[in-house]
């Protein structure tokens, strides 16, 4: 069939039509229309990410508090210093590393039972799908302020269940488990369906094969699913890995960062907000970068080419 | 789909056990605040699941203060004018990615992927001075804005998927059959593109509909606070009175749309997440 279908894998190869020297006239016109296209997409995400890092890094690299602005001076990696060998922002940095690491194995393990359920459940389908988009589409805070209040002591029917007359929001563990649990009911759905996808593609004759040759259903899992789902494990473990350490509505709702869950994103928040210093905040802001990039560059590095955006990736 | 044995009455009840189990895990929550929104003062604090006392006081409070309704009215602009602006730019890079050859086609793919992987708080710093200083800040712009640049990767991605899928030789038929350009498009393009494009809208939407924290990073007035900012912001109508019942009521109302997307739209939002974060 076609052009669409042919031009497809050439998108993501890279273009072997570069090498050739002369172009057609219609190829002119055809790269010319394709830049046109996309400029004024790739101009916005240009000026509204682009420019405001770069910005960010010269005002990391300045004394820059809007309450002083007569002391705004150049001060080169002074303020790395300062945050580096504070003691707040590490214990922000354990958090947010924590409730990523745990929330994501959580929803990892929850996320593939959901799939495998939506994917596999005689009775309902429908049903089942639509109900777990909900927790998706819900605003966060508002899931948030559900959770707050089901484990705030009298208000909360969790609260009076679990643990009657304390208020385990104002301890840091208890805190920090209903924080991951708001988190894991939040996401899990989306995690499921990317893992959906990934399990339409498992055929079924594979595992009819797997069947014969004896395998149990464990086996058949771990040994046929898992490594033809693995693109899409890749996919949804880096997107909601690199989404879950930008951790900030669920843990300004339920704590306000108080007993040490303040996050990285709190913190760069409540330096802006209520400390007003655009230096200090500037430098949480280039450090939080610099964490994800290596968060994502390690994920591509374990799991080989199959990352997204890569040549095979996600084309399957 | 079943492999190996019938499809026993057994299996089905046990498939049904599990799915309530899930019903129970994802509405829980949700049915809590419906709840809350609807018990009186005084059976607030009860720890009940279901009001011992019904009443629509929590409603009726929040819809007779500016606070809500401001907030309401921004929420819906400011949802509504950044998903057709990225849906629209969008669709114009998602279309020459599907289609056409030209140079930077690797670059743009890989930039939205980065973008989609932003730490968001990153910009929030630099935007906040940045917007000071042109007048943006606490204004509708100056929250969509952001809400376009974020939204953009997820229409390319979702979009490009789409797009590909199309049949696009019917177009050249309908023109060998006399059609015009504009009518190809019209008649035979458009009806195919269309529900990609309402799928990405949604999604969009909901991206925007549910940002926290540029929404209370680059606002500090009702002039631009969307409703997720002015929760917390929430006080009763008294400054001694427990806001719980009215935060309820708010976060009940600014679900409803949502609810509503995913019971008409449930097939074609998970083929949009789908199509977007698998196919690339």
């Amino acid at each position: 069939m076609s052009h669409a279908v042919s031009e497809a894998p050439a998108s993501t190869t890279g273009s072997k039509k570069k090498a050739k020297p002369v172009l057609s006239e219609g190829k002119k016109a055809e790269r010319k229309l394709g830049l046109m296209l996309c400029a004024p997409a790739a101009f916005v995400m240009i000026a509204v990410t682009g420019y405001p890092i770069i910005y960010s890094v010269w005002l990391s690299l300045q004394r820059y508090d809007l309450r002083f602005p007569a002391q705004q001076k150049f001060i080169w990696f002074d303020n790395y210093a300062a945050v580096l060998t504070n003691s707040y922002w590490w214990t922000a940095f354990g958090t947010t590393m924590l409730l990523t690491v745990v929330s994501v194995i959580i929803e990892f393990v929850l996320g593939m039972a959901l799939a495998l359920i939506m994917h596999r459940t005689l009775v309902a389908r429908g049903l089942i799908r639509t109900v777990a988009l909900i927790p998706y589409g819900i605003v966060t805070v508002v899931a948030a302020f559900s959770w707050y209040y089901a484990w705030t002591p009298k208000t909360g029917y969790l609260a009076n269940l679990l643990a009657p007359g304390s208020a385990l929001l104002t301890d840091k563990v208890p805190s920090l488990l209903i924080i991951v649990l708001a988190e894991v009911w939040k996401t899990t759905p989306f995690m499921a369906l990317l893992l959906m996808a990934g399990l339409a593609l498992v055929p079924d004759d594979l595992l009819k094969a797997a069947s014969m040759d004896g395998a149990n259903a464990w086996q058949r899992f771990t040994k046929v699913m898992l490594p033809v789902m693995k693109p899409a494990i890749l996919v949804a473990l880096l997107f909601r890995t690199l989404d879950a350490f930008r951790i900030f509505d669920n843990i300004f709702v339920l704590t306000n960062g108080a007993q040490d869950t303040s996050s990285v994103s709190m913190q760069t928040y409540n330096n802006l907000v209520k400390g007003l210093n655009l230096g200090i905040g500037s430098t949480m802001a280039v450090l939080i970068f610099i964490t994800v990039a290596i968060i994502a560059f390690l994920f591509i590095k374990v799991f080989g080419t199959a990352a997204p955006g890569s040549d095979d990736g996600g084309k399957r | 789909m079943v492999m190996g044995g019938a499809v026993t009455t057994g299996r089905k009840v046990r498939w049904g056990l599990v799915d309530i189990l899930v019903l129970v895990f994802a509405l829980v929550p949700v049915l809590w605040v419906v709840s809350l929104s609807f018990k009186t003062k005084a059976t607030l604090t009860d720890g009940s699941f279901i009001p011992n006392e019904w009443t629509l006081q929590n409603y009726a409070d929040i819809f007779v203060t500016t606070e809500f309704i401001r907030a309401l009215v921004n929420s819906i602009g400011i949802a509504i004018i950044a998903t057709v602006i990225a849906v629209t730019l969008g669709t114009m890079a998602a279309y020459a990615i599907a289609r056409l050859d030209f140079p930077g086609k690797q670059i743009l793919v890989g930039m939205s992927l980065l973008i989609a992987m932003f730490p968001q708080v990153s910009l929030v710093t630099p935007l906040f001075n940045i917007e000071r200083e042109l007048g943006l800040f606490d204004t509708w712009p100056g929250l969509i804005l952001p809400y376009i640049t974020f939204a953009l990767p997820l229409s390319i991605y979702t979009l490009s998927a789409f797009f590909r899928e199309i049949p696009w030789e019917l177009e050249k038929a309908a023109k060998m059959d006399g059609a015009t350009p504009a009518q190809a498009f019209r008649k035979v393009i458009a009806p195919l593109a269309a529900p990609g494009v309402f799928t990405t809208a949604i999604l969009v939407f909901i991206f925007c509909w549910n940002d926290f924290l540029f929404a209370i990073s680059l606002t500090s007035t009702e002039a631009s606070r969307t409703v997720p900012a002015a929760l917390s912001f929430f006080t009763g109508s008294s400054q001694f009175e427990d806001p719980t019942g009215t935060i309820s009521a708010a976060a009940v109302v600014i679900t409803i749309p949502i609810i509503l997307f995913v019971l008409f739209f449930q097939r074609r939002i998970v083929a949009g997440l789908t199509s977007g974060a698998v196919k690339g």
